[in-house]
């Protein structure tokens, strides 16, 4: 099955659309195969969230690696990828972090027609909201920053965010009050869900096996290199395995007896009933400590913070929300009577400095993709991109040189905790 | 949300206590004697493993003392608290799920 990439199999159009529609949309074929897996590979993929399946895409598209396992313990984007607030922008401090996640906002910009996928990338702006001195100052910092590279940011007062947000509380006397935000007019929201089917999709498309319901529970190695991974569906064999595991990311690195400098922290978010359209931005705060965008469905998306406590327990203590959503109803009074529908919690892979790590190890052919934190869905076809690159030619991107792991023995880390926060 | 038995105070709400990360790391008796993957090692590795987890608290809005605590943090059962020094309660199984 010679494939040659998205839309080499049933092209998503107006067309196709329209020709499915007379046979009542009862023959549309599968959008990936679920094959049983091979007994080698060249290259195993370790976790089909998002950032796995980009880089399976990208190993596939831009490097010819097709011969290709995407290994999932659950459902592909059943676990972060499918949790997260879906908010998508770039305005990172430093220049590494701030090259990174502008190639991947990019790729954001092509990435339907790319993936002949709609994953409804909608850049409505991004607004990150500075509530005292120290935070305007950071906020003018980061912002002539992300000039600086390229990258748009704008920064609003409290009357330009009244006139293009007037459902805010912009009063003097708030308990925190808003006196400005950093804006990013090309951030906003994608289709969380859609992002791992269309990734999946295109991978599947250049003959990448997709392989669901299949737990990782051992590296072999042989003489300092790896030679496959155990699975519940038996042993695969490849030279190379690149591990995108997200909060499991220290399990699997155990395995392989390799130190990790991560903790896994339950993460939540929460979305209420739907309602009319109210709020036609993303809005984010890291003092206050809460974020908000409006659905294409109409539901209020909010996301809280992390549990001080590592967990790997996908839910998150109710006192986080109570205050998450104390902030959430003093910035927007208007949203005190909404009703919430659904909470839940990730498992998030937080690192030292709040920056990935895409990187080799000190075992042979064995890659790491991990650290993202509290977020990582923005970074998802960069993360792909720069982590296809660092598999297929066995050494970095320059885009990503300076996420190796050895960051944390040189010292030469990358503190983002201001643009990154929690919040993301 | 779960309730912590602080060893000095009894059982008490946990949103009284700081968290303080996995137990037993030792700080170095001679830092300047480290190379720097041992350095590295002592100060960002973390065992972080899945299931039982040796870790400290702090009881911040009570006796303001630190402890170890053993928790499974899938289930977030808290098994044993002890006091710094002594030794952890004795694992019915190996540590961590992996």
């Amino acid at each position: 099955m010679a494939k040659q990439g998205p839309g080499s199999g049933t092209k998503y159009s107006v067309w196709s659309l329209a020709r499915n529609a007379l046979s009542h949309h009862e023959n549309w074929t599968q959008a990936w195969r679920s094959p049983e897996p091979r007994p080698e590979y060249d290259v195993i993929i370790v976790g089909g969230g998002g950032h796995g399946l980009a880089t399976a895409y990208y190993l596939a598209k831009v490097h010819g690696v097709t011969n290709v396992a995407v290994v999932e313990k659950g459902w592909i984007g059943g676990g972060n990828t499918g949790r997260n607030t879906t908010i998508v922008r770039s305005n990172y401090l430093w220049d590494e972090a701030a090259h990174l996640y502008e190639k991947s906002l990019k790729l954001w910009e092509g990435l339907s027609q790319d993936l002949n996928y709609n994953v409804m990338f909608s850049q409505r702006g991004v607004m990150n909201l500075g509530h005292n001195l120290q935070d305007m100052r950071d906020i003018y910092r980061r912002s002539a920053a992300n000039r600086l590279n390229g990258i748009d940011s704008e920064v609003l007062t409290p009357a330009d965010l009244k006139r293009m947000v007037p459902i805010m509380n912009t009063s003097k006397d708030s308990r925190y009050p808003v006196l400005g935000a950093s804006y990013q007019p090309r951030g906003g929201v994608a289709r969380h869900d859609a992002v791992a089917w269309g990734f999946a999709r295109g991978a599947d498309s250049y003959g990448v096996d997709i392989i669901q319901n299949c737990e990782v529970t051992g590296i072999r190695r042989d003489n300092g290199r790896v030679t496959g991974v155990e699975t519940s569906r038996g042993f695969i064999k490849s030279r190379k395995v690149g591990v995108v595991a997200a909060g499991h990311s220290s399990v699997i690195a155990n395995m392989a007896e390799i130190r990790m400098p991560v903790e896994s922290h339950p993460l939540q978010a929460l979305v209420s009933e739907p309602v009319k359209p109210v709020l036609h931005t993303v809005v984010m705060s890291n003092a206050v400590h809460g974020y908000v965008s409006q659905s294409d469905k109409g539901e209020l998306v909010i996301g809280a913070g992390i549990d001080a406590y590592t967990g790997y327990g996908q839910r998150g203590s109710s006192e986080i929300i109570e205050g998450n959503i104390a902030a959430i109803c003093e910035l927007f009074p208007i949203f005190s009577r909404v009703r919430m529908l659904r909470q839940w919690g990730g498992i998030v892979d937080v690192t030292p400095d709040a920056c990935p790590i895409l990187s080799k190890t000190d075992v042979k052919g064995l890659y790491f993709n991990c650290g993202w934190g509290t977020g990582g869905f923005k970074a998802t076809p960069g993360s792909g991109w720069a982590f296809a690159h660092t598999i297929a030619q066995d050494r970095p991107h320059e885009l990503n040189e300076a996420f190796a792991l050895n960051r944390f023995v040189s010292g030469a880390l990358i503190d983002e905790h201001g643009a990154a926060g929690v919040a993301h | 949300m779960f309730i912590i038995d602080c060893p000095w105070c009894g059982e008490r709400d946990q949103s009284e206590f700081s968290y303080g990360g996995e137990a037993h790391i030792v700080r170095p008796v001679e830092p300047e004697a480290l190379s720097d993957n041992e350095w590295a090692d002592y100060l960002f590795m973390r065992k972080n493993t899945k299931g039982r987890y040796l870790e400290q608290w702090v009881h911040s809005a009570g006796c303001r003392r630190w402890f170890n605590a053993v928790r499974d943090n899938v289930t977030y059962e808290i098994s044993a608290t002890y006091k710094p020094g002594d030794s952890a309660p004795a694992a019915e199984h190996a540590e961590g799920t992996s």
